[in-house]
């Protein structure tokens, strides 16, 4: 399992293979993300064990952005949108924001969320 | 003729006859399919999450409960340290889907099929852990009727389950293509769309397990 892993794929290009050629991650690369997403989650539960941290206003916002930088992860460097056509970042990024505004507008509407002014 | 160029020209492109986008179809069509589960999940989380702390009756997910009918104590249900280890599983899954993937484009056959048969069993693993996870909360008195936290619990974690459970099936077809007559470069296409969405139900869980089982 050598850094021989790094490769070029042009399963997306044709005509413009400038435009499309992307290069996927390495061994170590992918070695390293998996290492980082272990020790977030390890951090994760830990937090959730620790009485005087998750009274605090800080516990819900710590580990939202916790699990949102470990999906950001695994969607740059596992799904490779990091690197590949902007079309698919698009199609997934799209989508999901438009799912997350409709998610915190149902959690207002039915009383979960407030904003004080 | 033209269709010995067509070939010609897939061949160069990497296996995907010429498309208006330059971009291969199949792959086009996963991140849409993804794109549409992305909306499917968020229902699923916001029907959890309305619906959280409005259970009238126990067991509850992170307090324990006293039935004032028979005066039976029900534990917190949630069992954090199995669901980390599950979590960790399927995290290691998707870790041995990008070399799955990796080996295929790189014409290693051996490889391709240990870290295939890898991203499978992980994937039975974590099924294994639900089904215990289930078995568990139903002996311990939740099932999907006792309250809108079983209810929608089981609903949002069995579904992701059926995902899950999907994607080992197109793993193992995949595992017994690459036994049966092997995998090659120009068909790495197929584990990048079968990876796509196997790494979609992993950021799906990373999501469920911060919403559902971390914040209490």
């Amino acid at each position: 399992m050598a850094a021989d892993h790094s490769h070029s794929t042009t399963h997306d290009s044709h005509g413009d293979a400038s435009a499309h050629e992307h290069t996927h991650p390495d061994w170590g690369t992918y070695k390293w993300v998996a290492l980082i997403l272990t020790l977030i989650t390890a951090l994760e539960v830990w937090i959730y064990y620790i009485p005087s941290f998750t009274a605090t206003k800080l516990f819900v916002p710590t580990l939202l952005i916790l699990s949102a930088i470990k999906f950001t992860i695994v969607v740059m460097f596992y799904m490779h949108l990091k690197y590949d056509a902007k079309l698919f970042r698009a199609l997934f990024v799209g989508p999901l924001v438009l799912a997350s505004f409709t998610l915190v507008g149902l959690l207002f509407l039915f009383g979960h969320l407030k904003i004080h002014f | 003729m033209a269709t010995a160029a067509i070939d010609t020209h897939a061949a160069h492109a990497g296996g995907h006859p010429p498309t208006s986008t330059g971009l291969n179809n199949t792959k086009i069509a996963i991140w849409a399919f993804i794109g549409s589960e992305c909306f499917f999940f968020a229902s699923l989380i916001s029907t959890y999450l309305i619906y959280r702390g409005r259970s009238l009756v126990g067991p509850f997910p992170h307090e324990a409960w006293t039935d004032p009918a028979t005066g039976h104590v029900f534990p917190a249900i949630l069992n954090i340290p199995v669901t980390s280890v599950s979590t960790f599983v399927l995290l290691m899954s998707s870790l041995a889907m990008v070399l799955a993937h990796s080996a295929v484009v790189r014409g290693d056959r051996k490889s391709s099929k240990i870290w295939l048969a890898a991203t499978a069993i992980l994937g039975a693993v974590f099924l294994g852990f639900q089904a215990y996870e289930f078995t568990s909360f139903v002996h311990e008195g939740l099932t999907i009727h006792t309250n809108l936290f079983g209810s929608s619990f089981f609903i949002l974690t069995g579904f992701h389950g059926a995902h899950v459970t999907a994607g080992v099936i197109w793993l193992l077809t995949l595992l017994f293509i690459d036994m049966k007559r092997g995998l090659t470069p120009e068909e790495a296409i197929n584990v990048d769309v079968c990876a796509l969405y196997w790494h979609f139900v992993d950021v799906v869980w990373i999501a469920i397990f911060t919403l559902v089982y971390l914040i209490k």
